[in-house]
């Protein structure tokens, strides 16, 4: 079993509200978050396949093909967006860095067919990031 | 749906490795420049990381802000800018980062309530890191 690592960049910007808080609610949980005009991030997204190496070609995954479906599923979707308003995952979703891992884990994994997804990894900023493996 | 949430942190410090259960000459060949009298400083790199289902009224596992002022009060202000050897917790064990780090962990898991502690790694330098999960094997 080896374990494979593909990493992509995208910018998008976002804000944390829920509305079933009251404003003073919201802005005391998600403090300069909850700005409603939004403001951004360079993420970092790190993906993680596992698998057995195809003996005939020493791959676990074919990098092209995963680096295909990470642009299509997820940075053509999120890059250059206000994630709150323009994608809809974020309908009645917060788009922390926890429901972002959740949300790409969701959109990669019903389309990785050679390796099985490992872990989706987000940096919001270098000194934060947000792992998530599939867990319930 | 339980996620790994992980904050990084810097502080400085100084510390002297050097044990008195050892003689001067063995102190010198365990700990090399380490053990160098005056002490000697680093910048160390603090991940910590927490874990906990998301909460679907916040989508957090646990407010930044609730990790970052326990942090700051309980770790960064306690450790930053000291002297390690100085300090009450190592004074009957040698402040190596295997021990900072274990130290770390123990105070988060003792104090840090909002999120469950999974694991610390301390950076000392760029080239050295530890990690510490409780005695958990660490999860790739």
């Amino acid at each position: 079993m080896v374990y494979l690592t593909r990493k992509a960049e995208f910018s998008a910007s976002h804000y944390y509200h829920n509305p079933e808080f009251t404003p003073e609610e919201n802005q005391r949980i998600f403090g300069k978050c909850n700005n409603p005009h939004g403001h951004g991030h360079n993420y970092t997204l790190e993906v993680t396949v596992r698998g057995n190496v195809d003996q005939r070609s020493g791959f676990v995954v074919d990098l092209k093909e995963l680096k295909d479906i990470m642009n299509r599923e997820v940075i053509d979707a999120m890059d250059h967006r206000f994630l709150n308003k323009e994608v809809a995952d974020f309908k009645d979703r917060i788009p922390t860095t926890e429901n972002l891992a959740i949300s790409i884990w969701q959109r990669l994994n019903s389309k990785l067919n050679l390796a099985e997804l490992h872990r989706v990894r987000v940096y919001e900023t270098p000194d934060l990031f947000v792992d998530y493996y599939g867990e319930a | 749906m339980k996620a790994y949430l992980t904050r990084r942190y810097w502080f400085s410090a100084s510390h002297r490795l050097h044990s008195d259960d050892m003689s001067a000459e063995e102190n010198h060949s365990v700990y090399g420049k380490c053990n160098n009298p005056h002490g000697h400083g680093h910048n160390y790199s603090l991940e910590i990381t927490v874990a906990g289902q998301v909460d679907p009224r916040t989508g957090m596992v646990c407010n930044l802000m609730d990790l970052d002022s326990f942090v700051h009060k309980e770790i960064l202000e306690r450790f930053g800018h000291q002297n390690l050897n100085t300090l009450r917790e190592f004074q009957r064990i040698v402040p190596t980062t295997e021990n900072l780090c274990v130290e770390v962990y123990g105070v988060l898991k003792t104090g840090f309530h909002h999120a469950q502690v999974d694991k610390v790694r301390v950076e000392e330098t760029m080239l050295n890191s530890f990690e510490y999960a409780g005695g958990e094997a660490i999860r790739f």
